[in-house]
């Protein structure tokens, strides 16, 4: 496929790995400990273990997986109101497939399902707002999660909805926020990151602006990722020749698709239909300030939360489970005693072991880290 | 659910709502073009354009200069690497 291959191509992935150890070799010398660099996207890990990057690169880089999962940061008392709305008689609950199988405190979507809900996966909120208009007579939710990446395609939903009049449409709204969760990762005081790999399709969105304050008040270089091997190797390689000549810059490797301002239409959308909340929980992470988007007044119409007047408990996550470490790269996935134990991909526990994406299913899948579980 | 595929407009199927079926890995799927249209630009002229779908809506067209831009480092870096390697080896037999 066009704008894949191309950039899986693996005789220009050695150059690269070649490249990179080249600056290893000179710089390693002067460390005192190897560099950290967070990959923030959870994407971004899948196409790092799914490529054996973290074999191709030297001992003196250490990849940290970041928390930019939407699935695996969805706090349990999100996933609880889920399945409360979802057992509405009335309610036809959509979701993205991933979403189905995080454990809430009592079940999880997959689990409801089974119970009698009727539950479906959509591929796209588009497909939810045709089910509203095929079933008029009962209340469609779409379960709205993921960072900025997915904010445009839910708000345009939202605002086709308004113009079509359709009134047995609401949004489940649980998107969150870049720039303040990674501001979370940066003032976690244990961590020691050196620099970033910053999530492409988000800045797709949102343009370069927004990650500037992680250069400005942090001094942490980063790379605007794409997400395909050879995009991973290049944002590393330019990561490096940073801290080689002591820059410190939001530099974009991936500028076939991010654009400076991003997308401005998309974010038209976005600020039209939601607005920051003051605080949101993110699972391992806790509280955020601004970490979240709620729908606006003008939008309560289109807002589950308000028809259907949910909880928004916060329920603690059971005692062993360890997704909080891991996701702020404090403790590698295997090291959390329950990993591959009563932790797997079949039977989750914590979110990191739900979605492809999430830094636990990677390394199980990948069979990481089984011999030390 | 966060991950884009590239794919190529082939038709423009409703421009009231900005509705096109763009051809992704020879699958043609409905996508909604909003995001990429500009404004003061015919939607028609987006046909053969290649775009990022993400659930169902482009949200960037793919710069195909900026693609080979970025290839064509690649190339030259691998250049660069031949020469360094051969200045390595003479130094060592010189
Ligand atoms: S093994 Fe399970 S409980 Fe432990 S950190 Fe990973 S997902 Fe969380």
């Amino acid at each position: 496929m066009k704008f894949v291959d191309e950039f899986r191509d693996s005789e220009k992935a050695l150059i690269l790995r070649q490249a990179i150890h080249h600056i290893a070799q000179i710089l390693e010398p002067c460390l005192q400990r190897p560099w950290q660099i967070m990959e923030f996207c959870g994407g971004h890990t899948h196409t790092i273990f799914r490529y054996g990057i973290e074999q191709m690169l030297p001992d003196c880089i250490e990849l940290v997986h970041g928390p930019g999962c939407p699935v695996c940061v969805l706090p349990m008392g999100r996933v609880d109101d889920c399945v409360a709305i979802a057992e509405n008689p009335q309610v036809i609950f959509t979701t993205f497939g991933d979403a189905m199988r995080v454990p809430g405190s009592q079940k999880s979507l997959l689990q409801a399902r089974a119970e009698g809900a009727d539950i479906r996966m959509v591929y796209s909120p588009m497909d939810a707002l045709a089910l509203a208009k095929k079933h008029p007579e009962r209340e469609v939710v779409f379960f709205a999660l993921g960072f900025e990446t997915t904010m445009p395609s839910t708000a345009l939903t939202v605002l086709q909805a308004e113009r079509e009049g359709i009134k047995n449409f609401s949004l489940f709204c649980n998107h969150i926020t870049t720039a303040p969760t990674i501001k979370a990762v940066l003032d976690e005081p244990d961590l020691m990151l050196d620099g970033f790999l910053a999530p492409g399709h988000v800045a797709m969105v949102i343009g370069l602006e927004p990650f500037q304050f992680i250069v400005r008040d942090y001094h942490k270089p980063l790379t605007i990722t794409g997400f395909e091997p050879l995009d991973i190797l290049q944002a590393l390689w330019m990561l490096l020749q940073q801290f080689a000549e002591n820059r410190c810059g939001v530099e974009n490797q991936y500028a076939r698709v991010v654009q400076t301002q991003g997308n401005t239409t998309a974010l038209k959308a976005i600020h039209q239909v939601f607005a920051t909340r003051d605080f949101f929980e993110l699972r391992g992470l806790g509280s955020i300030d601004q970490a979240g988007v709620g729908m606006r007044p003008e939008y309560a119409f289109f807002d589950a939360e308000q028809k259907f007047k949910v909880k928004n408990l916060t329920m603690t996550d059971p005692q062993d489970c360890q997704c909080g470490a891991v996701v702020k790269g404090l403790i590698k996935p295997w090291e959390c005693q329950i990993f591959g134990k009563r932790c797997t991909p079949e039977n989750p526990m914590g979110a990191l072991m739900v979605s492809s994406e999430g830094a636990c299913a990677a390394y199980y899948n990948h069979g990481y880290g089984r011999d030390a579980a | 659910m966060c991950l884009g595929i590239p794919g190529q407009i082939s038709t423009i199927t409703n421009a009231a709502c900005y509705l096109a079926k763009v051809n992704i890995g020879g699958v043609l799927r409905e996508v909604n073009i909003t995001c990429i249209a500009e404004e003061g630009t015919e939607l028609q002229d987006l046909v053969g354009a290649w775009v990022l779908v993400h659930v169902g809506f482009a949200l960037s067209r793919i710069d195909e200069d900026e693609a080979q831009r970025t290839l064509q480092i690649l190339a030259e870096l691998g250049e660069l690497q031949v020469e360094l390697d051969a200045i390595q080896a003479l130094g060592v037999s010189a």
